[in-house]
């Protein structure tokens, strides 16, 4: 359990809780609440039982030959992006949403970048009957239309973070001065593994349904539980958390993060928080941050708005200090032409920051028999703008 | 003996307290803004360090920040700023910001290096009480650094008693559970809990802040406390200023 959050709420030197003052009582609440509930028999039984038959879970864990034969290692594919809403955040948004309910809380706030995230908690809010906020960049809101059509539909109200670059942690920020605005009836439904103590620990356990599934899945098809590479990308790290979280502590496992590089990781214009960060807080954590000399938060960039964020989760932070997770990155581009090489190799779509996850294939030394897990978190709906302008420029 | 310990000693009539972001209105009025403040009678004066990623902040004060940040205002660019403040001014001064940029700074040098210029106190919203005790109390006390911590209406009781037990120069009572900016007036339930709060008979006295804009939300504000801290209500007024000294007399004479 090394590698795991401390009764303190840190990972190693990173984690914590540095929120204002008037958010104290509702994250202290949280954490004296969360274990309790989540791992009491009745909520296990609601989750589990939510996660197949509304999400589709087990998600299917499909051998990909041609990739395969491309890569000269046998690539597998843990498909999130079959999830219901389409990517792994539901997961994470199932189990936040039943414990909002335990706790009495009426109105769901939520910070969303891709979107993803924000269709997730609308689509659960409108099943549970609860008032939905989302928080969402004005920049993202414009670079990912179609989820913020959903989240409407879907019965919640977007509200547009005006703010810095008007990304994701923009969009947290909007979100976190709503709680502290709403103390007593509102539950912030944060999608990654990021912000103070529960959160990251909460979220990469509703997450961690990812590798516990891999492990028999592999086991069915492999013969082994254990594969010899998980890749994941990180923005704060929620996707990664969750297919990382049963194989941290099987050292033998490979692991492998990939971040965004945007334009390149020294460009100026990048979101490589473990390249170019250091120890700093972000939304109520100490974690790698990337900032100025004089601490002031630097934005990030990259063509991925799930991936266009400053920090990584505390957890993540620790893992790549211990040196446990081995931190890749790939760009814009390099993204982009995985995002077609899937979709022409396999005939599957995936969301551009799944492709950063795949992108990192090409950079690694992979051997023959090398059993790689490549967690393709989210599939390339939301992204069909981006994809198009591409194609018609090829 | 610390400029606020002797300030609450001292003083029989509330305090009226002003923060102000540095780098705001323009950039280099900081020092100006402080001693046009004491001149004009404010007992105490909160200066801001603008930081990128405001999480208590309203508007108000998170586009001050913004515009500081813009115009080059950092940590650094601020002390040398107000290095010879002690020259010409003799009422107590914090610094309050986010602890990020006090962790980047480097707590001890951070102490050290404002304790040099004569500042008395920090707050610091998001620095949780418990991390302050086990890992800087001793450096802020070496260096007679006051640490003001904040409780809301929110607050338990058992972690009032722990704020007042670590605080040594006042508490910081936030009026409502929000982020900085001016309201017009407090509800019942808000002085219920001032007075809830002076009941409590704490060791150190109590500040209220946030949501005071005039003479009459002031004066709310302070009935069962110390006295009132003023942010955005000031901001907003010299905002813009191109007559710095006529708007801060403007506006302190507007709260008595």
């Amino acid at each position: 359990m090394k590698y795991q959050v401390n009764e303190h709420g840190y990972y190693g030197e990173f984690g914590g809780a540095f929120v204002p003052e008037m958010l104290y009582p509702n994250v202290d609440n949280l954490k004296k609440k969360y274990l309790e509930i989540i791992q009491s028999d009745d909520f296990k039984q609601e989750f589990e039982l939510l996660l197949k038959d509304y999400v589709g879970r087990p998600s299917p864990l499909y051998y990909s030959e041609r990739m395969s034969e491309v890569y000269g290692a046998k690539i597998y594919l843990k498909r999130e992006d079959l999830n219901h809403t389409g990517s792994h955040k539901i997961n994470n948004t199932i189990g936040q949403i039943l414990l909002a309910k335990r706790l009495g809380k009426k109105r769901i706030i939520a910070e969303t970048g891709a979107g993803q995230h924000g269709v997730a908690t609308a689509t659960v809010c409108a099943r549970a009957g609860l008032d939905c906020v989302v928080f969402m960049g004005e920049e993202d809101v414009k670079r990912q239309r179609p989820n913020v059509e959903k989240m409407e539909m879907l019965g919640a109200t977007v509200i547009p973070a005006m703010s810095g670059n008007r990304t994701l942690k923009d969009a947290t920020n909007e979100a976190i001065r709503d709680w502290i605005n709403h103390p007593n009836e509102t539950h912030y439904i944060i999608g990654s593994v990021v912000g103070p103590h529960p959160y990251p620990d909460m979220v990469a356990r509703f997450q961690s349904v990812i590798s516990q599934e891999m492990k028999w899945q592999l086991m069915e098809q492999t013969g082994k539980e254990n594969p010899d590479t998980i890749i994941a990308c990180v923005g704060g790290g929620s996707n990664a958390a969750g297919a990382f979280y049963h194989f941290l502590d099987d050292e033998d496992v490979e692991l492998v993060a990939v971040e965004a590089a945007g334009l390149g990781v020294n460009s100026g214009e990048t979101a490589a928080t473990s390249q170019v960060g250091n120890d700093g807080i972000i939304h109520g954590s100490k974690t790698l941050l990337m900032q100025t000399e004089d601490g002031q938060i630097i934005e990030p960039y990259s063509i991925s708005a799930g991936l266009d964020y400053p920090g990584i989760g505390p957890v993540h932070a620790h893992l790549y200090k211990t040196g446990r997770v081995k931190f890749l990155n790939a760009t814009d581009d390099e993204a982009m032409e995985a995002v077609f090489e899937l979709t022409e190799k396999e005939g599957i779509i995936p969301a551009l920051e799944s492709a950063h996850a795949l992108a990192a294939l090409k950079k690694m030394a992979l051997k023959k028999d090398q059993v790689v897990v490549v967690n393709l978190s989210g599939r390339g709906d939301k992204d069909m703008d981006t994809y198009i302008r591409m194609k018609n420029e090829k | 003996m610390n400029r606020i310990n002797q300030l609450f000693n001292d003083t029989q009539d509330k305090i009226k307290s002003i923060y102000f972001t540095a780098g705001h209105p323009a950039p280099n009025t900081a020092l100006t803004i402080i001693q046009e403040l004491e001149k004009n009678g404010i007992n105490m004066i909160e200066i801001g360090m603008p930081f990128s990623d405001p999480l208590a902040d309203g508007p108000t004060i998170q586009r001050s920040s913004e515009f500081a940040l813009e115009q080059g205002m950092s940590v650094k660019k601020l002390l040398e700023e107000i290095k010879d403040v002690r020259q010409t001014v003799s009422i107590p001064l914090l610094l309050m910001g986010y602890f990020n940029s006090v962790q980047k700074y480097g707590v001890e040098q951070f102490c050290k290096d404002i304790s040099a210029i004569g500042i008395d106190g920090v707050i610091l919203p998001d620095l949780p009480l418990e991390y302050y005790e086990a890992n800087y109390q001793a450096t802020f006390e070496k260096h007679n650094i006051i640490p003001v911590f904040l409780i809301t209406p929110q607050t338990p009781d058992e972690r009032i008693r722990q704020t007042d037990k670590l605080s040594k120069g006042f508490i910081y009572m936030v009026s409502t559970a929000a982020t900085t900016g001016t309201q017009s007036g407090y509800a019942q339930e808000t002085m219920d809990y001032f007075k809830r709060i002076k009941d409590m008979n704490l060791s150190v006295p109590t500040v209220t802040g946030f949501g005071i804009s005039n003479k009459e939300t002031l004066e709310q504000a302070s009935r069962y406390s110390a006295g009132g801290i003023i942010g955005s209500a000031f901001v907003k007024a010299v905002d813009g200023s191109e007559d710095l000294a006529g708007d801060i007399a403007d506006f302190v004479k507007t709260l008595s």
